[in-house]
């Protein structure tokens, strides 16, 4: 009733191909930016800043990265908590070298430096495929973790080997250290996102994005058909590294303030990462949201649920939310095995003919 | 999108806590799963049963009832962080997370806060000075004393010279296991020994090539800062190559009942430092059995009361129960607030009588915090295993640290920390 594109007619190019074809998309689109824009920054608190919006608006880059690489152009990455260990060092070391440098530009100049590395952990790629270059990947997150660990001009040489990132502002108003209020920081994160998804969305139905998922579905034939490899498996590795290297540089300066690498970028966030990939949905933007969703918000949500309302011991509630998120890990997996976004298709596919299936 | 919004809109019915504030606040930021569970469990039961014991037994500390507001972190920092923002709006008078690594994310964040954080015997041993770390307090010692004192205790060992000597260090790959390590350095120089620097990484089951590197290289002792299953592997290992027992030397952290029993026989002769006395040979335990364990109040399954770690536990929630009742003492009210309870954990004084008071003679060394030293007087006993009978046992008295080395390193790494974030010195 609501939901349905009749009545709704294209007459150009640009209307065939815009992003929310149907009315009730992009209005609800609109609406979630602007609460997200306008309502969110006004009302939240150092809770909801830092234990639900910080940590699933980081993660949402982190996945949207590691599904250009690996949903969109069929490249399996596990090093994206090495690629992310090397967005919080490049921001550390940057915020130390050039204190007055704008925190802005470190974040971005972080991803640059990140879509380097990974650009250079790619070019095993041009070679080896599927298991073997997970593989490969894997030995990137490895060496990059024992960098780190190993060489102390990449911790400034502090007795712990832990960095701590220092009051950075943008204009007025700080966003890094322990006195940034939650709305600035948010906003910040929020800023990033959306630009982001924003890019990815436009690259992915773009011409590099169709090499990328040319590569994917068939690569020998993508080359017949005139896609250079190299570009486009390097330029997928560029990207994903440059995204998961700013998801990095906000997770170390603007989320937890202090990280220790063997223990925030171990190979557990690669995991969760790709967990979130594999659940939200391989090669969807919307997939890479409801993944970070899920394996961020929902812990936090049923903490509070049996802890709070239940009022069960933390342990015991600790224990079940393993139990329930695995569950509903494998529920997911063998009702939708190509991840909530296609769920969410399927219900679309659904709305648009209700209350008259045929 | 909408998924996110039906998550956040069931997230907000779920978040309608009603703070209660007519109560001391102390939140219990546990492990009790999780790779270091093991470690945590009797620690929390320890912290959180001896706060019942003041509720059940004196009526609360000074007259107001103590709440323990219980947060599992599973020794993982962005939990750590979760639950200390989801803690600290209940009126928390003051954090031990009992986590290297959530202490230092604390450190800025606390301050900015203004309530206290007690990190006693772990977190940043720099904090020891007060003059910049004004609401983080590290007493009874810190990780920098106990390299000191375990190197004395090793220059005991060989009649008074480590000269030419070579000690390994086997330690968690962490912010952790790596403290020592700028003091034994220091201290390698002036005793004219070698260090050998072996890391483990978490969780610390896979230890094959160290100790393997330790057999080709044959050090003459070994020092261990590990936690968790770390510490039973190491010492299993120590045992396989038949490295001398006598000579393996842990920090506080690696000298528990569950370290040492998986070994069997294997451990016996196996040391590490101890900031308090083990074994419940103690009145207050008395107590606890009355009021707590045997009423079913307590917080695990009382199996674990009298262990080392259940006692420093309890350790840890005697320094806040007598801060807190020193705080009420200063302001002459029994309600404090954060800020009152660290003018009271900077005015606390343990002395012989108090333990006694308590409860507890002998179990700890004496201190007296300052506006300067947060960090008390850094010292501590070797205490030693005896697989047969299955306790642990005190073979020297409190040892204090050296000082003329420690001092400068804090001095340094505090004036460090001073400087990146703007921090004035006070007590001036």
């Amino acid at each position: 009733m609501l939901y349905r594109e009749v009545g709704e007619f294209k007459t150009s190019y640009a209307q065939d191909s815009q992003t929310f074809p149907i009315k009730f998309d992009k209005y609800r689109y609109y609406f979630v930016v602007l609460v997200g824009l306008l309502f969110v920054p006004f009302v939240i608190n150092d809770y909801w800043a830092n234990a639900v919006f910080l940590p699933f608006l980081i993660y949402a880059i982190a996945s949207l990265g590691l599904n250009i690489l690996t949903g969109y152009c069929g490249q399996v990455s596990l090093g994206t908590g090495g690629f992310m260990a090397v967005g919080a060092y490049a921001s550390y070391k940057l915020m130390t070298a050039f204190p007055d440098l704008n925190i802005l530009i470190i974040v971005l100049l972080s991803g640059v430096i990140t879509a380097f590395v990974g650009t250079l952990f790619g070019l095993p790629s041009l070679r080896i495929k599927g298991f073997y270059l997970a593989v490969a990947t894997l030995a990137a997150q490895f060496f990059l973790i024992w960098l780190f660990n190993k060489v102390g001009w990449f911790y400034n040489y502090s007795a712990t080997g832990m960095i701590t990132s220092p009051d950075r502002s943008f204009g007025n108003f700080l966003i890094t250290g322990p006195n940034a209020t939650p709305a600035s920081k948010y906003l910040f994160c929020f800023f990033f996102v959306f630009l982001l998804a924003w890019i990815a969305r436009n690259l992915t139905r773009g011409k590099i994005g169709r090499s990328w998922m040319a590569i994917r579905d068939m690569d020998i034939a993508a080359e017949i058909i005139g896609v250079n490899p190299l570009i486009a498996k390097l330029s997928a590795f560029a990207i994903s590294s440059f995204y998961v290297g700013i998801a990095g540089a906000l997770f170390f300066s603007v989320y937890l303030g202090a990280v220790e690498v063997t223990e925030a970028f171990s190979i557990q966030k690669s995991f969760i990462v790709l967990f979130m990939v594999i659940i939200g949905g391989l090669g969807s933007i919307f997939g890479s949201f409801a993944g970070a969703a899920f394996m961020v918000l929902l812990p936090v949500a049923l903490k509070n649920l049996l802890v709070l309302q239940f009022g069960w011991p933390v342990d015991i509630a600790a224990h079940f939310e393993f139990i329930i998120i695995g569950g509903l890990i494998i529920f997911f997996l063998i009702v939708e095995p190509h991840g909530l976004a296609q769920l969410w298709n399927l219900l679309k596919q659904k709305l648009r003919i209700w209350p008259f299936p045929y | 999108m909408n998924f996110k919004k039906t998550i956040l809109s069931a997230l907000a019915t779920l978040f309608l806590v009603s703070p209660v504030l007519a109560e001391l606040v102390f939140p219990s930021l546990s492990y009790r799963t999780g790779a270091y569970g093991p470690n945590g469990i009797p620690f929390a039961d320890g912290y959180e049963d001896y706060f019942t014991l003041m509720n059940e037994r004196d009526g609360g500390i000074g007259g107001e009832k103590v709440r323990v507001v219980k947060c599992e972190t599973a020794y993982n920092t962005e939990k750590g962080v979760e639950c200390y923002e989801s803690t600290k709006g209940e009126g928390a008078l003051l954090y031990q997370p009992l986590s290297t690594g959530i202490t230092y994310q604390l450190i800025p964040k606390a301050s900015a806060d203004n309530i206290p954080v007690l990190s006693s015997g772990y977190g940043r041993t720099s904090a020891k000075n007060g003059k910049i770390f004004k609401w983080i307090f590290n007493f009874p010692g810190t990780y920098w004393d106990a390299a000191s004192i375990a190197t004395k205790h090793a220059m005991d060992m060989s009649d008074g010279s480590l000269d030419g000597k070579k000690i390994a260090l086997v330690y968690h790959n962490s912010g952790y296991g790596k403290e020592p390590i700028r003091t034994l350095e220091v201290l390698s120089k002036k005793h004219n020994f070698e260090l050998m620097l072996l890391p483990v990484d978490h969780p610390g089951q896979e230890q094959k090539s160290q100790w393997l590197q330790i057999r080709r290289e044959r050090p003459d002792y070994i020092f261990m800062w590990g936690w968790g299953v770390m510490n039973s592997v190491a010492i299993q290992e120590a045992a396989n190559i038949r490295f001398p027992m006598e000579n393996f030397i842990g920090v506080w952290w690696s000298g528990s009942e569950n370290d040492v029993t998986p070994a069997g026989d294997a451990a016996h002769g196996y040391k590490s430092l101890a900031m308090h006395a083990p074994g419940d040979d103690f009145p207050v335990y008395d107590d606890m059995r009355k009021y707590v364990i045997d009423k079913g109040l307590g917080a695990g399954d009382g199996s674990n009361v009298g262990t080392v770690l259940y006692s420093r536990g309890m350790y840890a929630a005697i320094l806040a129960v007598e801060g807190a009742k020193s705080a009420q003492k200063i302001h002459g009210v029994s309600k404090i607030t954060p800020s009152m309870m660290r003018d009271g954990l900077e005015a606390l004084e343990i002395t012989e009588e108090k333990l006694a008071s308590i409860g507890l003679p002998g179990f700890a060394p004496t201190f007296k915090a300052s506006c300067e030293n947060h960090g008390g007087t850094g010292s501590a006993a070797i205490q030693q295993w005896d697989a047969k009978k299955g306790t642990w046992s005190f073979i020297t008295d409190y040892m204090t640290s050296d000082q003329s080395v420690i001092q400068p390193l804090i001095d340094a790494d505090s004036s460090q920390f001073a400087s990146e974030n703007n921090i004035t010195e006070r007590c001036n």
